[in-house]
């Protein structure tokens, strides 16, 4: 199947990369000169450097012959349009978006843009298979309004190293839902006791990122300090 | 002159030169005007020239994207009889267009789109679109005609004189 793939972020480039395995034929296209030229190292000829919104840079990537268009940008605006062209102007068969801000799937949805697929809804996806019930309609209740996700990487000086996540005060509106160790990911228990170098990740309604950052950034007096 | 004047409630988003010069222009005229920007400090652009502040003259200005419906509801879409979408991004400007004409059914919505592939094809798609690069070419294109049939350019050759 003849791909094009819009965005070379971590996302992009590794889809690119595996769907060359799959022996898709692929073009991936980039706007960043420099993110550019280093994809360009390794997949060469298939990626190639433009801004996917403007029409000709689609029809130089050949979309006309295109089987699908994956849009994987960090912008959301980016990845409705695309799509929406490629469908509409190009009629492209299949389309796929990413939804950075779970906030804007409306939008896409909005657009006919489908499907979308955010790392929210996919996490959450996760959470209904892994957490059988606990604060599970909470937090579906939640997607349907606003909720953020946010990581946070734990640092030596941070003030929840070696405590118990069930000790946590965790502020109201929020949940930690995973932790990433040593390259493991795993939903964490109350008994889970956090580490130095812990990837977490928490789910929240908007207003709380402060209140968050103060319990796992630096324990106390740590105020001021950007690092 | 006029017969009847409507007056309209206009929404611009995107209060860079152009958005802030049309709600004043449209204010003056007696419209009720409303913009929305992403800056507070482009609050300040609209009173360049003002002899009062923006509100005290019945004006109206919201903090916010585009893209954030709360936003667009402060801003009054929802009693909108027009929509601008002027900000200094194409895909925004094409994006929140859309919003205003299928999520709010506002019956009046104008893009502003400086690329003209683009604004030519969402034109075709049924999307009132106002492309200035396009009108700059024409411009040109035409000043340079225009002005290699000229005998003498003189050093003010203004295009509005030859019409």
């Amino acid at each position: 199947m003849y791909i094009i793939v819009v965005g070379a972020g971590k996302v992009g480039w590794n889809l690119a990369r595996e769907l060359l395995e799959k022996n898709h034929e692929v073009t991936l296209i980039e706007s960043d000169r420099r993110r550019y030229l280093t994809v360009e190292q390794e997949l060469e000829h298939n990626v190639t450097y433009g801004d996917a919104s403007e029409l000709w840079v689609l029809e130089r990537a050949g979309i006309q012959r295109a089987e699908m268009v994956i849009a994987v940008t960090g912008d959301d605006e980016d990845n409705m349009l695309i799509c929406q062209v490629a469908r509409e102007k190009y009629e492209v068969e299949r389309i796929i978006a990413r939804v950075n801000n779970p906030r804007n799937k409306s939008h896409f949805d909005l657009l006919g843009i489908k499907p979308s697929v955010s790392a929210t809804d996919l996490i959450l996806r996760l959470l209904e298979h892994e957490v059988p019930e606990y604060g599970l309609v909470h937090l579906l209740d939640l997607q349907e309004e606003q909720l953020e996700i946010i990581e946070m990487l734990l640092g030596k000086d941070s003030g929840v190293t070696g405590r118990r996540v069930g000790d946590l005060e965790m502020p109201e509106g929020s949940l930690l839902i995973s932790v990433l160790r040593s390259g493991k990911g795993f939903v964490p228990g109350p008994d889970t006791v956090l580490e130095e170098g812990d990837e977490v990740l928490a789910v929240l309604d908007p207003g709380h990122e402060e209140q968050l950052k103060t319990l796992f950034g630096p324990a106390e007096n740590g105020a001021g300090s950007d690092g | 002159m006029t017969s009847s004047i409507r007056f309209v409630f206009v929404l611009i988003v995107g209060c860079g030169r152009v958005g802030s010069s049309l709600a004043r222009a449209m204010l003056s005229q007696g419209h009720e005007v409303s913009c929305l920007d992403e800056d507070p400090e482009s609050h300040a652009r609209l009173e360049v020239g003002l002899d009062g502040g923006w509100e005290d003259l019945g004006g109206q200005f919201t903090v916010g994207a585009g893209l954030e419906t709360e936003a667009l509801e402060a801003a009054g879409i929802e009693r909108a009889d027009a929509f601008i979408a002027s900000t200094d991004g194409d895909n925004t400007n094409i994006v929140i267009s859309q919003i205003a004409q299928r999520r709010y059914g506002v019956p009046t919505v104008i893009a502003r789109i400086l690329d003209p592939l683009r604004a030519e094809w969402y034109e075709r798609q049924g999307m009132h679109t106002v492309c200035p690069t396009r009108v700059a070419i024409d411009m040109l294109e035409s000043a340079v005609l225009e002005g290699s049939t000229r005998e003498t350019p003189g050093p003010s050759s203004d295009p509005a004189e030859a019409a």
